[in-house]
């Protein structure tokens, strides 16, 4: 049953994501492409460039396409689609929810507290090492083309994900210009290319 | 201790609509609207308060910015407050999300939709990783503590052990490391 299945998953994703947006989408990768199969490397990775360009939390966009695509990929209708992608963004905040209710008063209280702050230490790390393994997980042949097969894609893809990383990391270039970019590079070099060498 | 009453359902339904309708890039990027709105313009929290919450929420795992609105919602309008807040925050990223993952049904097959998405794929990529390293310059990383993030990593990529289970070994490893300092610390 894929709605039993997905708001489990989803909770699970909410119980255990500390650390932001970027980390949640790396659980949200590891739950949905790596173990449960639901969406394809290529498919996440379009999702993630959709969620980063439309107002929200990252969080809330990634759980709602993923609900939906999950669905709807397992051969049910739009309409149950829709109603997955409701049901993945009510789990994922169901927990934190409880828990901001809870104990928001008690971290207050001990935000000083020498074991929290460990903890969160540790964390932090590991966070780092978390969405490190998220981005080498999308490096693809779906993403990335190959080498062997598509040379010409793969080139490209490995210019413009060095550009784009230059541009992210040193100038703090703004992510929606940069995916716009890429994608209009994309439509010039796969689009328009073929099409201008073709005549 | 709730200060019912301090600010209509609505309103509060109204302000993090705003916040959640006008913030592309995530939750983090809602900290300065979230400040100007609930702090300057409506006055419901002083400065204080507001990055005491924000400290909670950040510490707290799930969404960072339904985490502050579910903080935001209970403090001035108890559970109805909350709901109304989440929601308000919510609603217009889902519908617009839905939006494109339908329309992307449809055009998937389009091959200039295809050669676009191949330009942005690499893209993405690479907007996940570069953040990796000031996150790890924020997380205080060195010669001495570096080889959590190198494990966490090859536990995930190579040895495929679920991400989840990562986060709660760093969990438990915090929590005895933190004891083990108490500890040496209470007997010197």
């Amino acid at each position: 049953m894929i709605f039993l299945r997905l708001f489990f998953s989803f909770l699970r994703i909410g119980i255990f994501s500390f650390g932001g947006g970027l980390a949640m989408i790396a659980l949200i990768q590891n739950e949905v492409v790596v173990k449960q199969g639901w969406l394809t490397a290529q498919e996440f990775t379009d999702v993630v460039a959709t969620s980063q360009i439309t107002p929200g939390p990252v969080g809330i966009n990634t759980a709602t396409y993923v609900g939906y695509t999950a669905v709807v990929n397992a051969g049910y209708s739009q309409g149950l689609g829709i109603a997955g992608a409701f049901l993945a963004s009510f789990a994922v905040i169901l927990i934190p929810l409880i828990l901001t209710l809870l104990v928001s008063r008690f971290l207050l209280k001990h935000k000083d507290n020498p074991i929290i702050a460990n903890i969160m230490y540790v964390l932090r790390l590991t966070i780092v090492g978390l969405i490190a393994a998220a981005a080498l997980l999308m490096v693809t042949p779906d993403t990335f083309g190959t080498l062997k097969d598509v040379p010409m894609q793969f080139i490209a893809s490995v210019v413009i994900f060095l550009a784009v990383f230059v541009a992210s990391f040193k100038f703090k270039t703004s992510p929606i210009l940069l995916i716009l970019l890429s994608g209009a590079t994309g439509a010039l070099i796969y689009g328009l290319l073929p099409l201008a060498v073709g005549c | 201790m709730y200060f019912c009453g301090m600010a209509k359902w609505y309103e509060l339904f109204w302000s993090f609509f705003k916040i959640g309708t006008f913030t592309i890039g995530g939750g983090y990027a809602m900290i300065p609207l979230m400040e100007k709105e609930l702090v300057d313009r409506r006055q419901w929290l002083s400065r204080e308060e507001f990055m005491d919450i924000l400290a909670v929420s950040q510490a707290l795992p799930g969404v960072f910015a339904v985490n502050m609105a579910t903080s935001v919602g209970t403090r001035l309008h108890g559970g109805k407050g909350a709901v109304a807040a989440i929601i308000g925050n919510i609603l217009m990223p889902i519908i617009i999300i839905l939006g494109f993952a339908t329309c992307f049904r449809f055009l998937s097959d389009n091959p200039w939709f295809e050669a676009v998405f191949k330009g942005i794929r690499p893209a993405v990529v690479a907007l996940i990783a570069a953040p990796v390293f000031n996150m790890a310059k924020t997380a205080k990383i060195s010669w001495r503590n570096g080889w959590i993030p190198v494990v966490a990593l090859i536990l995930i990529y190579l040895l495929g052990v679920s991400a989840m289970w990562v986060v709660l070994a760093a969990i438990v490893g915090g929590f005895c490391y933190g004891k083990l300092k108490q500890r040496k610390g209470g007997q010197s």
